[in-house]
C-alpha cells in the first residue's frame, strides 16, 4: 500500500497525576494511519481510548512520544499553535454533540470557519450550507438544538466537523447517546463520507460499530493489542434498508 | 477573528440571555444616570451663580474696609470703618484707569407711600452707581450731581419696591415718606432679579449718599467703595491703582498692611465657584460609588457566565479558537453591555434631571463633556470589571473545559 500518511505516532504516552498516584493511560502508542483509511478503536472501559483520541485531536498534549499530523509534528507546538491545527486540520465529533444552545443549526456549523486565521476570504454561508446538504439537513438549516433530534443534533456536528475540510474525521464514541437506529443512519453517514475519500477514526465499544471500519484497533490498559484488517465488513446503509421504519425516526424519510 | 465578526458573536450571545444582560446592565445604567443627574445639578448651581455675579455689573471693582484675610485668619475682624468720602474723592480725581465709582451706605428703613408701607434697604450712592452695576431705569431719571451736591431728597425706587408701593403705576412724581424724611419719586429701576444667595436685589431704594448720611444715618463713614473699569482687561492695573490711592488717601507708611481690601467680581465669582465645585465633586464622587458598585456587578455576573459557559468555552476551543479569542470574545461582551448600559444611563440621566429641575426648580445642565465622560467611564468599567473573568475563561484547557459538568 503506497497511499500517503494522514498521521502518525511513536511511542506516545499519557500519565495522569492524581496527588500521589499515577493513571499510566497511554503505555506507548505506535499508530499510523493512511490517507482515506477508516478505523475502529475498540477497547474495555477505562483501556485509554477517549486518551488518544484527545490528544490525535489536538485537545491534549502526550506526556511522552511523538505525533505527527499531515507531515507536521504537532506534539510540541503551542496552544496557539494548536488551536489551528484543531480549526485547520481536524473534524471532532463528540458522543454528546457539543453544539452551541440556542443557537442556528447553521450558525454552529459556520462557527469553525469564523475562527479560521489563514487569511483567505471564505464564503462562510454557502460552505455551512453545503456541510449541511451533505449531511442531509439542508431543510433544519434554522433549527436549534433544542428543536432537533439526538440523530439530527449529531448530523449537525458531523457538518461542523467536515466544513472546514479537515485531514481526519474523528469520532468517540458517536453512537453513544443515540438509539439503535439513528446509530445506524449515522454510521451509514460516516461510511458515505469515508467513501468519498474521507479518513475516519471512530472510538466504540460496540461491535456492530467497528465492524463498520475497514481496520480494528484495540486497546488495553494503554497499550495496542490487536491491529487488523476486517474481512466482513458491515454496510450500514444496507441494514438501514431492512430495518422497519419507526415512527420516532420518521423524519429522516 | 474579523472585528466584526467578534461584535457579532458577542452581541448574539448578549441576545441570547436577555435576563442575565438586563440584570448585568442594571448596575451600569443606575450608576451613569445617578452620575449625569448629580452633575447636572452640581453645574447647573455653576451657571446660576455664574449668571447672577455677571449680574452685579461690569468690570466691578468692591473695595471694603479691613484688611483681606491672610493665611485663613482674618485680621479684619480689629481694623475699625476706614473708608470715607474723601477716598472716593481722591479715586475719582486721580486715578487714569476707573470710569466711575460710587461710595454705599445702607440703612434698613420703613417706606411709606401710594397703597401702603414696606420695609426696604435704603442705598445711598453716588450719580455713577447705574453705570457700575449696569443698570437701567424703567421710569424718570437717575438723581443728578446737583442733586448729591445739595443733598436733595430724591428717590429711586427698586422694581419690588414700586410694585409693592404703586402695583401697575408710574409713580414718578410722587412723593413717599422714607422714615421720617419725605422724599420725590424721579424714578423706577429695571428688574434685576435675586442674588447667588436669594436676596432680592429689587428690594431696595437709591438716594443721594449725602442725603442718606446727613438725614437718615446721621454718620460720615462708608460701607463700601464700588468702582468700574471700562474693559475687563483693565481690573488687574485698576486694583493696583485703588490700592495705591488709598495706601496714601489712609496715610499708611510703609510698613503698614492695607487697612482696606480691593477685590473684583472674579474673586467673589471664585469664593462662590469654589462652594459649588466642591459640591459637584461630591455629588459626583457619591454617585460614582453607584458606578463602582456597577462594576462589579458586571464582574459578578461575567465570572459567573464563565463557568456557567465552560462547556461553550471548550466547544469553541475545540473548533479552534484561542485563548485570545475568547479572551476578546468575554471582553467584547462586557464592554457592550457597559457601553449600551451606559447610553441607557444617560437617558436616564437626562430625563431624571428634567423632571428634578421641574419639580424642585433648581437649574440642572448637562454638558456634552458630561456625556462623553460619562460614556467613557462605561467602557473604562466594562474593560476593566471584564478583564479579570475574560482571562480566566481564555486559561481554561479545551479538554478540561470540554468534560465539565
Ligand atoms: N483527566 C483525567 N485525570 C485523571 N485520570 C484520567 C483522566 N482522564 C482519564 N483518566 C484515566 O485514564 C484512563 C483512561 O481513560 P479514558 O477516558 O481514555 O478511557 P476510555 O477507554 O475512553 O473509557 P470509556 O470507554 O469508559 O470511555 C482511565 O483509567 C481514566 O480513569
Ligand atoms: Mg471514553
Amino acid at each position: 500500500m503506497d497511499r500517503k500518511v494522514v498521521m502518525r505516532t511513536e511511542g506516545v504516552r499519557k500519565t495522569y497525576v492524581m496527588g500521589k498516584t499515577q493513571v499510566h493511560a497511554l503505555r506507548g502508542i505506535d499508530l499510523t494511519v493512511h490517507q482515506g483509511e477508516m478505523l475502529a478503536i475498540v477497547g474495555a472501559s477505562g483501556s485509554g481510548k477517549s486518551t488518544l483520541m484527545n490528544i490525535i485531536g489536538c485537545l491534549d498534549y502526550p506526556t511522552a512520544g511523538t505525533y505527527i499530523l499531515d507531515d507536521v509534528r504537532v506534539d510540541r507546538m503551542s496552544r496557539n499553535m494548536l488551536a489551528n491545527i484543531r480549526n485547520q486540520k481536524i473534524g471532532f465529533v463528540f458522543q454528546g454533540f457539543n453544539l452551541l444552545a440556542r443557537t442556528s443549526a447553521l450558525e454552529n456549523v459556520e462557527l469553525p470557519l469564523l475562527y479560521d486565521r489563514s487569511g483567505r476570504k471564505l464564503p462562510v454561508r454557502t460552505m455551512a450550507k453545503e456541510a449541511l446538504e451533505r449531511v442531509g439537513l439542508a431543510d433544519r438549516m434554522d433549527h436549534e438544538p433544542n428543536e432537533l433530534s439526538g440523530g439530527q443534533q449529531q448530523r449537525v456536528a458531523i457538518a461542523r466537523a467536515l466544513v472546514s475540510s479537515p485531514a481526519i474525521l474523528l469520532a468517540d464514541e458517536p453512537t453513544g447517546n443515540l438509539d439503535s437506529r439513528t446509530s445506524v443512519e449515522v454510521l451509514a453517514l460516516f461510511q458515505e463520507l469515508h467513501a468519498q475519500g474521507m479518513t475516519v477514526l471512530v472510538v466504540t465499544h460496540e461491535k456492530d460499530v467497528a465492524t463498520c471500519a475497514e481496520r480494528i484497533i484495540e486497546l488495553r490498559d494503554g497499550r495496542i493489542i490487536r491491529d487488523e484488517r476486517i474481512s466482513h465488513r458491515r454496510s450500514a446503509a444496507h441494514d438501514l434498508q431492512l430495518l422497519p421504519e419507526s415512527p420516532v425516526t420518521a423524519e429522516a424519510a | 477573528m474579523k472585528s466584526s465578526t467578534l461584535i457579532k458573536v458577542a452581541s448574539q450571545s448578549i441576545l441570547k440571555n436577555k435576563m442575565r444582560t438586563l440584570l448585568t446592565m442594571l448596575g451600569i445604567v443606575i450608576g451613569v444616570g445617578a452620575v449625569i443627574v448629580m452633575v447636572a445639578i452640581g453645574q447647573g448651581a455653576h451657571s446660576q451663580i455664574q449668571k447672577q455675579i455677571n449680574n452685579l455689573g461690569t468690570n466691578l471693582i468692591i473695595i471694603t474696609p479691613g484688611a483681606s484675610s491672610q493665611g485663613g485668619v482674618s485680621r479684619g475682624a480689629q481694623s475699625y470703618n476706614r473708608l470715607t468720602v474723601k477716598d472716593v474723592e481722591k479715586i475719582k480725581r486721580e486715578s487714569l484707569i476707573v470710569s466711575a465709582v460710587s461710595p454705599v451706605v445702607f440703612t434698613r428703613t420703613q417706606i411709606i407711600g401710594g397703597q401702603g408701607n414696606w420695609r426696604a434697604t435704603v442705598n445711598g450712592v453716588s450719580t455713577d452707581f447705574p453705570i457700575i452695576r449696569n443698570w437701567d431705569l424703567k421710569y424718570g431719571r437717575f438723581f443728578d450731581q446737583s442733586d448729591v451736591r445739595q443733598m436733595r431728597r430724591v428717590v429711586v425706587l427698586g422694581h419690588t419696591v414700586a410694585e409693592e408701593l404703586f402695583p401697575g403705576e408710574d409713580p414718578v412724581g410722587t412723593t413717599v415718606q422714607v422714615r421720617t424724611v419725605p422724599a420725590d419719586v424721579i424714578g423706577v429701576l429695571e428688574p434685576k432679579g435675586q442674588t447667588a444667595d436669594g436676596t432680592d436685589q429689587d428690594d431696595v431704594i437709591l438716594m443721594p449718599y449725602t442725603t442718606v448720611q446727613t438725614r437718615l444715618s446721621g454718620w460720615s463713614r462708608i460701607f463700601q467703595i464700588l468702582a468700574s473699569t471700562p474693559s475687563s482687561r483693565d481690573i488687574p492695573a485698576a486694583q493696583a491703582e485703588i490700592a495705591a490711592i488709598m495706601r496714601e488717601s489712609h496715610g499708611l507708611s510703609q510698613w503698614e498692611d492695607d487697612d482696606f481690601t480691593v477685590r473684583n467680581q472674579n474673586d467673589l465669582a471664585e469664593a462662590a465657584q469654589g462652594t459649588t465645585e466642591i459640591m459637584t465633586l461630591l455629588l459626583a464622587a457619591i454617585a460614582s460609588i453607584s458606578l463602582l458598585v456597577g462594576g462589579i456587578g458586571i464582574m459578578n455576573i461575567m465570572l459567573v457566565s464563565v463557568t456557567e459557559r465552560t462547556r461553550e468555552i471548550g466547544i469553541r476551543m475545540a473548533i479552534g479558537a484561542r485563548g485570545r479569542d475568547v479572551l476578546t470574545q468575554f471582553l467584547v461582551e462586557s464592554i457592550v453591555m457597559s457601553v449600551l448600559g451606559g447610553m441607557i444611563g444617560i437617558g436616564i440621566g437626562f430625563a431624571g434631571s428634567s423632571v428634578l429641575g421641574q419639580v424642585t426648580g433648581w437649574h440642572t445642565v448637562i454638558s456634552p463633556t458630561t456625556v462623553m465622560i460619562a460614556l467613557g467611564f462605561s467602557a473604562a468599567v466594562g474593560i476593566f470589571f471584564g478583564f479579570y473573568p475574560a482571562r480566566k475563561a481564555a486559561a481554561l484547557n479545551p479538554i478540561d473545559a470540554l468534560r465539565y459538568e
